[in-house]
């Protein structure tokens, strides 16, 4: 099915997709609908042009692609599938994310990752071309999250402010050979491993070959890991009354 | 080794004629108070470790055991209260913030019992409920504006989506985590029976628990724990949980220890990890961004199911409410700051928010004079304590109440205040397995069942006596109220007149 959304109410927009026996689905000329895809599961979503907030929001294993920037909340809580972003993607990209993967070429905004969760088998993971903004993996709970820096002409950090603040769980690899500043006490940063490298690799070449990034390029350069020394963060902070 | 400078705040009394040594007040309490002493064949007391549950005094078969309160005391002191210095021990101790749980215990104004109810004499006869139909049926969410037909003159119905409840008692958001399982699947099939709902809280929805979704509230809250589709498909409605009347501003933290098997699973965090929501969503910073979170749902559920957006009463709440009545929203949860929690600093509990009353009348008042009071229901909570609370709550304005902390007293609980320490010796705030089995979920459903079937006769005898048959003209009725002890100014504000009038 193609939908040419225009200035298509989302509601009308949304309606469609969602009844729509079709999996495939192209959104011509997208300008600013929000919610597409949310909830939804199954579908393979193409998108030109500017999605609004929300895209992909509790998502089940649909693969959405925008040609074109995502604005904020892309893959809010989504649960599986994938979304993959040409351009760049908003604040709050990967909000609470509980399994599945999201790709962005670009830059991503504020509060990327935040809360992201896991449990045994199911791992989200967020990849970011470019730069991150700030907070990014607040509270990280779970997950991995990759800043490659690719684009970077020197005028942004490859990540802002505060990054991994209140982060209890997962992992984030930062490819730089200088770490962001005043990371929180809890949060141990380390070289890379071998195995580190390993688990990321196949991540790595799959974000690579989507987007036409040269693996041994990527892989050429210093990359940092950081976890959390502990899961229970604010145990020290309470006593009974 | 320091010295304890704490003082046990309760004794327990053993009356060693009764006491036969059987040894089950020593099984039965998680906190270990009680151990057996061989060489005398005796029961021995640790009373620093008694939280005053009653479970050992409950089910001494020889009614051996009594707590009473400890009369050793410090020096005595109007200012300085026993509590007062203790805290300051206990901090000075450690260097942590003081935890607590379950309501604000202080002594604050009860607007309840300061608020009577009217009955008819003579003229405007009351109802004998026992013989006459009563209606004690709500629907909550948003109501149309004007009634549409079609060309033919039949009615369009085009109704947003309802929550049908039998009477307009919930039972509030408590989470699988915070509470225990045998506690949630009793919350599930009372309200399964009653025909209302109860509500998830933050920890999501236990597979087993998915065939009581049509009685089920699921809640999304910033953790976004348990969050995704085929949770959100499986309630009846969605709330966003934007606050809570224990611990206005601050998030939730469920603490590793009770992050454990099931409760890790439903949450999806490995087990043993804190399950922290931070105060705020991290995607709302106004009502523009709730109402983004409010449309993601309904997409999310194609628009079938009403949204709450629970709130905390506190000082601007009238304002607050009325940005949640254009969010999108269909119904609002204000939270009173006697609500209950499983676990909040003392010192947000005892110190943060405003009275449910007082925030239920200028809510009400402030949506019916902007002309929006039919867009949302409201639902309050925040110690609604018995069936009199309750209508007053819905003549004050409210369209239905939560009730938490009673729901929980019916199952047992004896408000020893302690849930944070997941020892519940009555198998409700715990995770612990052998703890958990106490509380028989068969039992506990029934409990509930009784006690909102006997709320529902007194709420009947109640507008009988009013002389009301229905809970719809009771809505907002404030003539049916009146005041005592209350200065103007409150009077102002719950928008009753003082006895006498």
């Amino acid at each position: 099915m193609k939908i040419t959304a225009g200035d298509m109410h989302f509601q009308t927009l949304n309606e469609t997709i969602r009844n729509t026996p079709d999996t495939e689905i192209e959104i011509d000329s997208c300008l600013g609908q929000r919610y597409i895809g949310a909830g939804l599961s199954g579908k393979h979503i193409v998108i030109k042009g500017t999605p609004g907030n929300a895209l992909g929001a509790y998502q089940d294993g649909c693969n959405i692609e925008v040609h074109g920037d995502a604005q904020d909340a892309t893959g809010d809580t989504m649960n599986d599938g994938m979304i993959t972003v040409y351009g760049s993607s908003g604040d709050a990209t990967g909000y609470a994310m509980r399994g599945g993967k999201i790709f962005v070429k670009g830059n991503i905004g504020y509060r990327a990752g935040i809360h992201m969760k896991a449990y045994k088998e199911k791992v989200p993971k967020l990849i970011i071309g470019g730069c991150a903004g700030s907070f990014l993996g607040e509270y990280q709970a779970g997950g991995v999250i990759v800043v490659l820096g690719l684009l970077q002409d020197g005028s942004y950090p490859l990540v802002g402010n505060f990054c991994g603040t209140g982060m209890h769980g997962g992992k984030m690899y930062l490819r730089t050979d200088t770490l962001p500043a005043n990371l929180p006490i809890q949060v141990k940063a380390e070289d890379a491993s071998e195995k580190d490298m390993d688990e990321v690799r196949p991540l790595l070449q799959e974000f690579c070959s989507k987007f036409d990034f040269d693996l041994q390029t990527v892989l050429n350069a210093h990359f940092f890991v950081l976890t959390p020394d502990t899961a229970n963060p604010y145990k020290a902070l309470y006593t009974r009354n | 080794m320091a010295i304890n400078y704490m003082v046990p705040e309760y004794e327990v009394v053993r009356d060693p004629q009764r006491c036969i040594a059987c040894r089950v007040c020593e099984r039965q309490c998680a906190n270990e108070v009680h151990s057996y002493d061989p060489e005398l064949n005796c029961m021995r007391s640790d009373e620093t470790k008694c939280v005053n549950c009653h479970r050992c005094v409950s089910l001494c078969p020889t009614h051996a055991l009594k707590i009473v309160k400890n009369n050793d005391t410090f020096k005595l002191n109007s200012n300085w209260s026993m509590q007062a210095i203790t805290e300051i021990y206990r901090e000075a101790d450690t260097g942590g913030m003081l935890l607590s749980s379950m309501g604000n215990p202080n002594d604050y104004p009860i607007y309840w019992d300061k608020m009577l109810i009217n009955a008819s004499q003579v003229t405007n006869p009351s109802i004998d409920p026992l013989r006459e139909p009563m209606e004690t049926r709500v629907y909550l969410g948003k109501k149309p504006d004007h009634v549409e037909r079609n060309s033919d003159g039949s009615l369009q119905i085009n109704t947003p989506p309802q929550l049908e409840l039998n009477v307009p008692i919930m039972f509030s958001a408590m989470s699988y985590g915070a509470i225990s399982y045998n506690a949630h699947e009793s919350l599930a099939r009372a309200a399964t029976e009653l025909n209302t709902y109860y509500n998830t809280g933050e920890g999501g929805l236990h597979k087993d628990f998915y065939q009581y979704g049509p009685h089920t509230i699921v809640q999304v809250a910033s953790g976004r724990f348990g969050v995704h589709k085929d949770y959100l498909n499986a309630g009846a409605a969605i709330e966003i949980k934007m606050g809570q009347g224990a611990k206005p501003g601050i998030g939730g933290h469920l603490p590793g220890t009770k992050s454990v098997g099931d409760v890790a699973r439903t949450r999806m965090i490995p087990e043993g990890s804190d399950a922290i929501s931070p105060a705020p969503h991290h995607d709302i910073y106004s009502i523009e961004d709730l109402r983004q979170l409010v449309y993601s749902l309904k997409e999310a559920t194609a628009y079938k199911k009403p949204i709450i957006v629970k709130i905390a009463a506190v000082h601007n709440v009238a304002a607050i409410a009325s940005g949640i009545a254009r969010s999108g929203a269909d119904i609002i949860a204000i939270d009173g700051f006697r609500g209950g929690t499983g676990a909040a600093p003392t010192r947000i509990r005892d110190n943060v928010g405003i009275p449910i009353e007082l925030a239920l009348a200028s809510v009400d008042r402030r949506l019916r004079e902007e002309g929006i009071r039919n867009n949302v229901s409201i639902v309050v909570g925040g110690s609604i304590r018995n069936s009199a609370d309750v209508v007053k709550a819905i003549a004050l304005g409210a369209d239905a109440v939560y009730i938490g902390t009673a729901a929980l007293i019916a199952l047992g609980c004896h408000l020893c205040r302690s849930c944070q320490t997941g020892k519940c010796n009555w198998g409700i705030a715990t995770q612990r397995p052998d703890l958990v089995k106490r509380l028989n979920p068969n039992v506990g459903y029934q409990r509930l069942v009784n006690l909102v079937n006997a709320w529902q006769h007194e709420i009947m005898e109640m507008m009988g006596g009013m002389g009301i048959n229905s809970i719809e003209a009771l809505k907002g009725n404030r003539l049916m109220l009146r005041g005592v002890g209350l200065n103007e100014k409150e009077l102002e504000i719950l928008g009753i007149k003082h006895a006498g009038e």
